[in-house]
């Protein structure tokens, strides 16, 4: 081998290392191995994976529509992500985010549904309320690890299904219960925070927006609410606090060692109520968007999990808990459990091919950091054969 | 009143096996230092094993061996994650129960023409025989033999944890492995035993719900009950006696909200069926206080790191 040739190979494997140290690469091969190994049990089942796949995308791309309800089913398990990852990046584990979703949803219609105010005080005050169910939820958690050292993942499973008891004991009783129905009267109309609902109900506004097809079947076919934009803001805002403000910065220092951050004076417990009940504020967020985004801006009675918070989890995980990162994971995830849908319709496999291939995802994130580990050990043989060469 | 609490003792008993089985697990892989929040979906897999095996032999016996079986296959992916590889454990874990779920619900729809429920299935037996003491209150108490294989396993972890040399060098390497490598324990082969086992027992627990309890899988058969147990190994302080009366009270405290369901008192059901997770953290709060994990418990061991 020439000198030439052998400096041009060590600056290829180089570069190679560099790409296979980013974060970023082994997310990217954690997702393409969960669709190799849906496409094999796929394959294993008796179905076509490149159809299903296909299926799959058609169910997202193919259609505003299909892209507008892809943003809207992504716009609350961001909001969970978000949380989780605060939670994370402070030391916590906020196995939470369901119950908190569940208060802020239910505080939503509590406040909107009785409170008939002009429109820009009527959002704000229903957001409030479900932001503050969710900060509530939260911070009982965090008071309960702070003053009692009792573990944030046994109040937060206990809480997720005091809070589903709760959401069904609202959803029958006397005041909010829709007659003949299994669901709670809907927030009032004042609370919409679907994005120009006076387009889509008043005939001129339809009229105006026929003329444009695409935003016509984007916006008029689908619940397109605020939802995405505020996650996004959240998502900045989040990254700020942890990133940028002394508050984040002690919080943290307490995920980082806790017994360091209390040597170096800064009030432990204090800080662990304040990041719960922040964690607990954002899925809050989301429910009371998605009362009052969402048709039919009520909630239900539930007999089991909806799992926004738990997909919220896997959100975080895949965005290797950075909140900006979390937007993305999110749009993928609402991409995967939305097109998801079409697989079963197209070519008959089960949907639940979609949360196996979300699992592999997840799994494979887990041994990411495998993938630095590989490159090292490439680079060492490559050092070893260039040695032996020279 | 006889018959009450007799029926409460049934219920109590019924309730709490299956969680009794997955705290087991909880407790053997978290003692051995590595977090496995994947019970809920080894359950699940059980769930389904169990379910299908005794349907398609007609043997309830094979399913539930069949159960702990597939339990333990399915944590390997949790040992290989958590221990071979030092994987992040709370990720892998969570990515069994995306998995779990996912892979029961799709071999459920296969089996059973689509849909995700079984038909009923052949059940294990009662301690007594079906329909013993049948018409008396003394019934209540011809519990499924699970719950009599749910004592002798909890017996059993106890007596390996604290009565054996490997319970001994489990323990070591969930509080320091480091120490324990320096006196020539396999650090690895210990963890990975103890991980496969934990997915084992919650197989266990899962098939004690298909096999015993609704006779059938449905897709609700373990709904978070995984979850449950995790919290009673917490609750319990990550021993086998402490989990396995974690899920007793658990297990009462639904039998209770059965019982005054009952019409006994003026409550609406839906603040009734609160009753068990609020009572637990009363209880928390009240008597049992801050529970401290294995030291290593969730640390990845890397030799040579201090």
């Amino acid at each position: 081998m020439t000198r030439q040739t052998q400096g041009a190979a060590a600056a290829q494997a180089g570069m190679v290392q560099r790409i296979l140290h980013r974060p970023i690469t082994a997310t990217l091969i954690a997702i393409a191995l969960g669709f190799g190994v849906a496409a094999a049990l796929l394959a294993a089942a008796g179905y076509d994976p490149g159809a299903s796949f296909a299926a799959l995308f058609e169910g997202v791309f193919s259609k505003p529509k299909y892209v507008s309800n892809t943003i809207i089913k992504a716009a609350p398990i961001i909001l969970t992500g978000i949380s989780v990852a605060f939670a994370f990046k402070t030391g916590l584990f906020n196995i939470g985010a369901e119950g908190q979703y569940i208060a802020g949803a239910v505080c939503a219609v509590l406040v909107g549904a009785k409170l008939d105010l002009p429109m820009p005080l009527q959002i704000p005050l229903v957001v409030i309320a479900g932001v503050a169910g969710g900060a509530l939820i939260g911070a009982i958690t965090g008071a309960l690890k702070a003053r009692f050292g009792i573990h944030e993942v046994i109040t937060s499973i206990m809480l997720n299904w005091t809070m589903l008891y709760l959401n069904n004991f609202v959803v029958q009783s006397a005041a909010y219960h829709r007659p003949t129905s299994t669901s709670s009267i809907p927030v009032n109309a004042s609370s919409f925070t679907t994005i120009l609902p006076a387009w889509k109900t008043s005939d001129a506004g339809l009229e105006t927006l026929r003329q444009v097809p695409w935003l016509y079947d984007f916006l008029v076919k689908t619940d397109v609410n605020i939802a995405f934009l505020v996650a996004v803001l959240v998502a900045v805002g989040a990254w700020f606090v942890l990133f940028r403000s002394k508050l984040g910065y002690e919080l943290r220092a307490v995920g980082f060692s806790r017994d360091a951050a209390e040597f170096a004076g800064m009030p432990v417990g204090r800080n662990t109520l304040i990041a719960m009940a922040i964690a607990g504020a954002i899925p809050g967020l989301a429910g009371a968007l998605m009362v009052t985004g969402v048709e039919p801006h009520s909630i239900s009675t539930l007999a089991g999990f909806e799992n926004y918070g738990f997909n919220g989890f896997s959100v975080a995980l895949i965005a290797g808990s950075s909140p900006i990162g979390c937007i993305f994971a999110g749009l993928l995830f609402g991409g995967m459990i939305y097109g998801g849908q079409s697989v079963q319709m197209a070519v008959g496999a089960p949907t639940d091919i979609i949360n196996i291939m979300i699992g592999t995802i997840v799994f494979f994130v887990a041994l990411a950091r495998v993938v630095p580990l590989v490159a090292d050990l490439l680079e060492r043989r490559a050092q070893k054969r260039g040695a032996r060469h020279a | 009143m006889l018959n009450n609490l007799l029926l409460l003792i049934g219920i109590t008993l019924m309730y709490s096996t299956p969680l009794v089985f997955g705290a087991l697990g909880g407790v053997i892989s978290e003692r051995a230092g590595v977090v496995n929040i994947g019970i809920e979906g080894m359950m699940t897999v059980g769930a389904l094993a169990g379910a299908a095996v005794s349907f398609f032999t007609g043997n309830a016996w094979l399913g539930f061996i069949a159960a702990g079986l597939a339990g333990a296959a399915f944590a390997v992916l949790h040992a290989v994650a958590a221990v071979t590889f030092k994987a992040d454990q709370n990720v892998s874990g969570i990515a069994l129960n995306l998995l779990g779920p996912g892979i029961a619900l799709f071999a459920a729809r296969l089996f059973w023409g689509g849909g995700t429920q079984s038909p009923s299935i052949e059940t294990l037996p009662k301690i007594l025989g079906k329909g013993a003491l049948a018409g008396t209150p003394w019934a209540n108490l011809n519990v499924d033999v699970t719950v009599i294989i749910g004592i002798v396993a909890a017996i059993a972890v106890w007596f390996v944890l604290y009565r054996t040399k490997w319970g001994l060098r489990v323990r070591a390497v969930g509080e320091h492995p480091a120490a324990a490598d320096t006196l020539g324990i396999n650090v690895g082969r210990i963890r990975f035993t103890c991980v496969v086992l934990s997915g084992m027992f919650a197989g266990f627990g899962g098939a004690s719900i298909t096999l015993a309890i609704i006779s059938q899988f449905t897709q609700t058969a373990v709904a978070g009950q995984g979850f449950i147990a995790l919290a009673a190994v917490i609750f319990g302080k990550w021993t086998p006696h402490g989990a396995y009366g974690a899920c007793l009270l658990f297990g009462a405290a639904q039998a209770l909200v059965i019982i005054l369901g009952g019409g006994v008192v003026p409550v609406p059901s839906e603040l009734l069926a609160c009753l068990p997770y609020v009572l637990t953290l009363v209880v928390l709060v009240l008597f049992v206080g801050r529970s401290v994990a294995p030291k290593a418990d969730g640390v990845p061991y890397e030799k040579g790191v201090r």
